[in-house]
């Protein structure tokens, strides 16, 4: 394999396209849309087993198999299809799951015997994560962005062959949605490119009715619905944190961050608002929701995965509107199935660099990051020895598309600086990247200079990042290089379908 | 001047790393009731390590010691002298613990070569030291009293309340004290950590009946305290103008001058003085 350097230095195949900056390629091309595959009206064949469902969608080797991340750690549809390609013996199947989860420990034995050889995903952790980065995966692991799984997906560049769809309601005519039925997950954005772009598409569901109250998947895609008696536990749809954080670091963090981002003068009618489920990002939530509160200012919207912190502020009247790409917990699923004004939009309305996406509409996103570098260039995708813990998620989409980008983070954890000279993996491109907030000092990127003006003469602890590092070094010490010299098991795709980074097996295994 | 003390436990590395983070005015280290015996050698070490290789500009640095009656005291003392800090916190403060502590220190400095002498906060915790509270103030040592709720309300074996009637009057004796020696005024913390309202409530309480400053036990309760204890925009704004209306009667050469129709005398103007004190930059 012959590898050349992108335009951040990373070495990249040479038969793939290169990262060559956030927005080179996209106004360079035009949107590719490969023909949606509609398969018509009416009542759709039920099936009861997988044994049954394989037959009849005729899945075999090589074959291209898609699921969405909906029921998050609680999935049990995806597990469902990896017991039937176990059973079957299926060999040299790609996976395009839209992220994967520590409950789905049972694909690693599916990588080891070369049942499963390839994968596409946009987030990854747990035993999976672990099996690839020990070089168990025979192809290749490609971690896309969001959007950049919708593009793929439109322009043919992720062909599917199946998409199992995981629907905690369905009718008989192949309508469903994500608020009926024991296996609740609320809003059911990743499922749509798959819904509309697969060359066949069925709905897996625990909960079938005559009619569903609400359709989010337009039957008129679907080939067949498959009835079983579970699809996975709606409890394990919330993510790890989704109340503000009480840790006194964190809190300070995002006190400053909400106050960095009212001396900008964001913070007024309007406002387009965008922030992870992490206690961290609900904290800075927490502080603008005061802030907003106090000069009784009402946002336009806020976007992303929802969390019960953003459905009370929509139904104080903060934000006119909320567009949900999924339901982060219990109570954003009642508030999609009750509140008007709680949209649900597709991966592609989200975080499509061709579509036109919301996130190009956001004033400010707030994003985590395991690293950052002295150039911005954010890793979300492993840790500082290089094990996959993460991935983009809509991390990469929403830097490019809001006007702030803001990162926040601990300046040290575990004793290791969350400031690089160089990032071990590049998730976001730090060109995409406005101010890093952390609890010793902010840093601003030089590229924007009219913050640095309009901050001049901020109270806030505002410094050059280096300086930052400079702080974490005291404490922490130089830390050893590491190397990447392991063998290549996978990529880090950009939006836009370039590669921004390579990712290696971890060294000595 | 402070408006918020930090208590730190002074062997554990994550929370000593982040001491100067939170915006307090005075951090407080703590080798007392937060320190295990097991551990008081640890904390020793582990907080002279730290103080040696971090410097912690604009912040009065505090070390509370074991008290006189314990085993660890003379060598908490012996550490503390050889450390870059300003003062001693000495709980179960009583006058002849105050003198001892005195005389000890002054040894030690000099046998150190300690050029800026160490202060001592005493805590007045137990119910007899109120009793002794104008002599304990009244030392040149003494830059503050601190008012130990808990420890005190054990003495008086009466349950703590939010309401805190139980320590009124002790509250009271370490204010008056403090103001007659124009000395600091510390109040003693709010321990409920998940009560921002109660912590408000209590510090503006405090405030109102005189105290200077307030300590607390969690990095979450400095902002509040801090907001608390700091004069209010209105409460400068005036004490501004004050100022600059003595400067321009004393310009004029009159004796007698108003603001906002209101006569101003002595009072006012070092009240107005004090208030600009407490402003921070």
């Amino acid at each position: 394999m012959n590898m050349i350097k992108n335009s951040l230095g990373r070495l990249v195949p040479d038969d793939l396209t290169p990262f060559q900056g956030a927005d080179q390629i996209i106004k360079k091309n035009k949107r590719i849309l490969v023909d949606e595959v509609i398969v018509g009206g009416g009542n759709k064949p039920v099936e009861t087993d997988m044994t049954t469902l394989f037959d009849k969608l005729n899945i075999q080797d090589g074959m291209t198999l898609s699921f969405h991340h909906h029921l998050r750690n609680g999935d049990g549809v995806l597990n469902m299809v990896l017991a039937e390609i176990k059973k079957r013996k299926l060999k040299n199947l790609t996976l395009a799951p839209s992220a994967i989860f520590p409950v789905h420990e049972p694909m690693v034995s599916l990588i080891k015997n070369g049942a499963i050889t390839n994968i596409i995903t946009n987030y990854i952790n747990g035993p999976v994560a672990l099996a690839i980065e020990l070089g168990y995966l025979k192809g290749m692991l490609i971690m896309d962005t969001h959007g950049g799984r919708s593009r793929a997906i439109e322009s043919g560049e992720l062909n599917i062959d199946v998409a199992f769809i995981a629907t905690p309601a369905c009718d008989r005519y192949g309508h469903g949605n994500g608020i009926e039925g024991p296996s609740q997950c609320g809003t059911l954005g990743y499922a749509i490119p798959d819904l509309m772009y697969a060359k066949q598409k069925v709905l897996i569901t625990d909960h079938l009715v005559d009619r569903v109250k609400k359709i989010d998947l337009d039957g008129r895609y679907v080939h067949m619905i498959c009835h079983v008696p579970s699809i996975g536990d709606s409890q394990g749809i919330q993510s790890g944190t989704t109340k503000p954080t009480r840790d006194p670091i964190q809190l300070r963090i995002a006190k400053n961050t909400a106050q960095l981002i009212h001396e900008l003068g964001y913070i007024k009618k309007g406002f387009r608002f965008q922030t992870g489920a992490g206690g961290t990002s609900l904290a800075v939530a927490e502080d603008i929701k005061h802030i907003m509160k106090d000069k009784k200012i009402m946002g336009a919207f806020a976007s992303g995965g929802i969390t019960n912190f953003l459905v009370k502020m929509h139904e104080e009247g903060l934000f006119e509107k909320l567009y949900d790409v999924q339901c982060f917990d219990l109570e954003a699923i009642k508030s999609y199935g009750r509140n008007k004004n709680h949209i649900m939009m597709s991966a592609s309305e989200y975080g499509n660099p061709y579509a036109k996406p919301i996130v190009n509409d956001l004033d400010v996103v707030v994003l985590g990051a395991t690293e950052i570098d002295l150039e911005f260039n954010v890793n979300v995708t492993t840790d500082s020895f290089g094990h996959i813990i993460g991935g983009s998620g809509g991390h990469a989409d929403t830097a490019y598309g809001a006007k702030l980008t803001v990162i926040t983070t601990n300046l040290m954890k575990s004793r290791l600086s969350m400031i690089k000279e160089h990032v071990t993996t590049i998730t976001t491109p730090g060109e995409t990247v406005d101010v890093l907030v952390t609890e010793r000092g902010i840093a601003i990127n030089p590229r924007r200079q009219d913050l640095i003006d309009k901050l001049k003469h901020s109270k806030l602890p505002i410094m050059p990042i280096e300086d930052l590092l400079h702080i974490a070094y005291d404490f922490t010490g130089i830390p050893k290089p590491t190397t990447r010299d392991g063998r290549i098991i996978g990529y880090v795709r950009y939006r836009d379908g370039s590669i921004i980074d390579s990712l290696y097996q971890i060294k000595g295994v | 001047m402070k408006r918020s003390l930090l208590f730190i436990p002074a062997n554990s590395p994550a929370m000593l790393q982040n001491a100067d983070i939170f915006g307090a005015d005075a951090i407080i280290f703590d080798l007392e009731d937060a320190i295990h015996p097991l551990e008081k050698d640890a904390a020793r070490d582990l907080l002279t390590c730290y103080l040696e290789r971090f410097a912690l500009p604009d912040m009065e640095l505090i070390v509370r010691i074991n008290d006189r009656q314990t085993p660890y005291y003379i060598k908490d003392v012996e550490r503390a002298v050889q450390l870059p800090i300003h003062t001693i916190m000495l709980p179960k403060a009583r006058e002849e613990d105050i003198l001892e502590l005195s005389e000890r220190l002054t040894a030690l400095e000099k046998k150190r070569k300690r050029l800026a002498p160490l202060m001592i906060i005493p805590i007045i915790e137990r119910a007899i030291s109120l009793f002794e509270i104008e002599k304990i103030v009244a030392h040149a040592r003494v830059s503050g009293l601190l008012l130990g709720g808990e420890d005190l309300t054990s003495d008086l074996e009466v349950e703590r309340t939010k309401q805190g009637l139980e320590i009124l009057f002790a509250r009271q004796m370490v204010i008056y004290a403090a103001k007659a020696y124009r000395k600091e005024a510390i109040d003693t913390p709010f321990t409920d950590v998940g009560d921002h309202v109660g912590l408000v409530e209590d510090a503006t309480y405090a405030k109102s009946l005189g105290m200077t400053a307030k300590s607390c036990i969690h990095p979450i309760q400095i902002d509040a305290i801090n907001e608390v204890f700091s004069p209010s925009e209105k409460q400068i704004t005036f004490a501004k103008r004050v100022l600059e209306a003595e400067k321009e009667a004393q310009e004029k050469g009159l004796g007698v001058f108003s603001v906002d129709g209101k006569m101003v005398d002595k009072p006012i103007i070092e009240r107005a003085k004090q208030v600009l004190k407490r402003v921070k930059p």
